[in-house]
């Protein structure tokens, strides 16, 4: 397989990754505040993913990125360069999308020449890129196929080569996967990674889907509401979240209600720190935060917990344990959960004595899968 | 109605073994469709097929050809005939160049305007001909008046609730938005984006605007005719005083000419798409 790099001897510069910084970016529509003052910083050939629940501004600051949306406040900087009033066309950043966005009127040889025409190549190189771009992601068979003769996957796999033609300063990934088929995402989305490392190219991936966000990326931005939450590594995030949000949002967590005893809280009888974050020990009533793996259970008939349910992951099972009226999720090794029977009484306890609390839920605390 | 029934269908409605109650009305809808379809070409090929025999009939209502051949030579039939060509060429080329960069700008920019948008383009139906071009002679300059293309401006006009919706099935059956997007993010400027991505996609409903645009001029007789300009349609009308044979003549050509004209620009349309499924299927 050619690579690239390979490519760009004969037509310019390797692509380098750009530094990418956006600041407090402001974007309504009407009444709603789609981005509300988002800041993120980007480092050349990061790969960074925006995750978060629907309507919480990813795609829009993505767009935004692209040169797509208007900022009402904010700026969007490449290599320390302010970007946000150059129009997409001339920002050099190359976008697969979430539908498939391949011209339909075009082969797929055509298609990832396009970026190359558009910048008055001359056609004899512009074919013979787009061929090396093709045979990178392993398309070069399907050169002559028009869009609607090729495979979903076949087709954003296009998509990618197109937008890596052009050499792009960013490349920007809005949600690509989401319309595949499960092995097929898996497929591309090992691809993408691969090629993204290979090629050093700074990368912005919107998603929702947090396995992806989680395996794919250097960073993970989380945003709520307009806003990043925690950008953090996927490890960090997932075993250090610093927002209520993020540990709920991130990973599997159970409430627990707990007692606040002089900055450190009361949890299945042991005291626990409350770990650093924005919100520190909230005034009122607070809930321990916990991760499944973050408890161990053992069977103990004097117990009052019991196990309600049983799930099978795997390598571990999912055991739902009954604390006053509170459902806590626990982790626990497939062979050693067989050995526990539904109904059974159980002792829990924390892993760690540093745990994450947050104000109490209004609702059913701890509850709900 | 019986009669109009074949025997062998009466017998197979009848005597289908084991027929359920759909099974017999299956036949009974064919039989329908038949009837339906006979009305129908009856209603449109009685006509023209009146008209064909007058044009080949010679005053003592023998056959004859000397209609059809003396067509060329009668006077102002060149004239009138290029004219309507020339109208027709012009209305087609403004009517694709303001309505094709509207109807994509309001699907991209304001898609709430389409209700609007339908709504205005649906005026020319409903002001009569008459009106539209009386008040548009009254408006417009002494220059302009003077021009026959004043009529181009009008027929723009009166092509518009057929383009419109052309494009509009069109625009709307494509992911508009995606596609321009992605061009701009490959460097497209809006003309390489609506020339190399938008047109292209759109080419069946710009086939169907091109057709509806084409008759639509060839036809029109109001306007042409109190403008004071001899089209096709005005030339047939005023030459009907003259010789009659000869007139229904050039209906009849012209007629089947609209028709050769279509034909031909559907049939280059599918050879292209023809050739496309050829060259992928044999890169």
């Amino acid at each position: 397989m050619t690579e690239l790099a390979d490519a760009n001897r004969n037509t310019g510069p390797a692509p380098t990754g750009a530094r990418v910084s956006l600041d407090g970016l402001v974007r309504t529509y009407g009444a709603t505040r789609a981005l509300n003052g988002f800041s993120l910083a980007i480092e050349p050939g990061e790969f960074v993913a925006l995750l978060g629940p629907s309507g919480c501004g990813k795609t829009t600051a993505l767009r935004v990125l692209a040169g797509f949306e208007r900022l009402d406040s904010g700026q969007v900087t490449v290599d320390g360069r302010d970007v946000s009033k150059i129009s997409a066309q001339h920002r050099d950043m190359g976008m697969v999308f979430q539908s498939y966005s391949l011209f339909p009127n075009m082969n797929a040889l055509n298609n990832v020449a396009f970026g190359l025409r558009m910048r008055h190549q001359h056609a004899a190189q512009r074919r013979k890129k787009a061929g090396e771009l093709l045979e990178l992601v392993g398309l070069s068979d399907q050169a002559a196929k028009y869009p609607h003769q090729m495979s979903g996957g076949q087709q954003q796999r296009v998509a990618l080569a197109r937008a890596l033609a052009i050499e792009p300063r960013v490349l920007l990934l809005d949600e690509p996967l989401s319309a595949l088929d499960a092995k097929v995402r898996a497929e591309l989305r090992d691809q993408i990674r691969q090629l993204q490392q290979r090629l050093a190219i700074t990368t912005v991936f919107v998603t929702h889907d947090q396995e992806e966000a989680l395996s794919m990326a250097d960073r993970v931005c989380v945003m709520s509401e307009g806003r990043a939450e925690q950008t953090a590594t996927p490890a960090a995030l997932y075993s250090r979240p610093t927002t209520p949000f993020v540990a709920e949002f991130v990973g599997v967590s159970s409430r627990v209600p707990v007692e606040p005893v002089d900055g450190s809280v009361l949890l299945f009888g042991d005291r626990c720190r409350v770990r650093a974050s924005d919100v520190g020990l909230p005034d009122g009533e607070v809930d321990a935060l916990l991760r499944p793996e973050d408890v161990t259970i053992t069977l103990d008939p004097a117990a009052k917990p019991f196990v309600t349910h049983k799930s099978f992951l795997g390598a571990t099972t999912r055991v739902i344990v009954q604390v006053d009226g509170v459902a806590v999720r626990v982790d626990v090794r497939s062979d050693v959960a067989a050995d526990i029977e539904l109904g059974a009484r159980v002792g829990l306890s924390v892993v760690s004595r540093d745990v994450l609390v947050a104000r109490r839920a209004p609702a059913n605390p701890g509850s709900g899968e | 109605m019986a009669s109009l029934i074949p025997d062998v269908v009466e017998d197979a409605l009848v005597t289908v073994p084991g027929s359920s109650s759909r099974g017999r009305r299956l036949p009974r809808l064919r039989v329908w469709r038949a009837v339906v379809l006979f009305v129908a070409g009856a209603y449109f090929l009685i006509p023209i097929y009146a008209g064909l025999r007058f044009s080949f009939e010679n005053d003592a209502g023998h056959l004859s050809l000397y209609a059809v051949k003396a067509i060329p030579s009668e006077p102002g039939f060149s004239a009138a005939f290029w004219l309507s060509m020339r109208l027709a060429l012009v209305t087609l080329a403004l009517t694709l160049v303001l309505m094709v960069p509207t109807s994509v700008y309001v699907h991209l920019k304001f898609p709430r305007l389409r209700r609007v948008l339908d709504f205005v383009t649906i005026l020319p139906i409903v002001i009569p001909p008459i009106v539209l071009i009386l008040g548009v002679l009254r408006a417009a300059p002494l220059w302009l008046r003077a021009s026959p293309y004043l009529l181009s401006l009008v027929y723009v006009i009166l092509s518009m609730p057929f383009v419109y919706r052309s494009l509009d099935a069109g625009l709307s059956a494509i992911d508009l938005k995606t596609l321009v997007e992605a061009s701009r993010s490959l460097g497209g400027n809006w003309l390489n984006t609506l020339w190399r991505v938008v047109v292209p996609n759109l080419r069946s409903a710009l086939l169907s605007a091109t057709v509806l645009t084409l008759a639509l001029v060839l036809g029109e007789f109001t306007m042409a005719s109190l403008d004071l300009w001899t089209t096709l349609p005005v030339w047939i009308y005023q030459f009907e005083q003259v010789d009659a044979h000869v007139s229904t003549a050039v209906s009849m050509v012209s007629l089947v000419g609209t028709w050769l004209l279509i034909t031909l620009i559907v049939s280059l349309d599918r050879s292209q798409s023809r050739r496309t499924r050829r060259r992928t299927n044999n890169p």
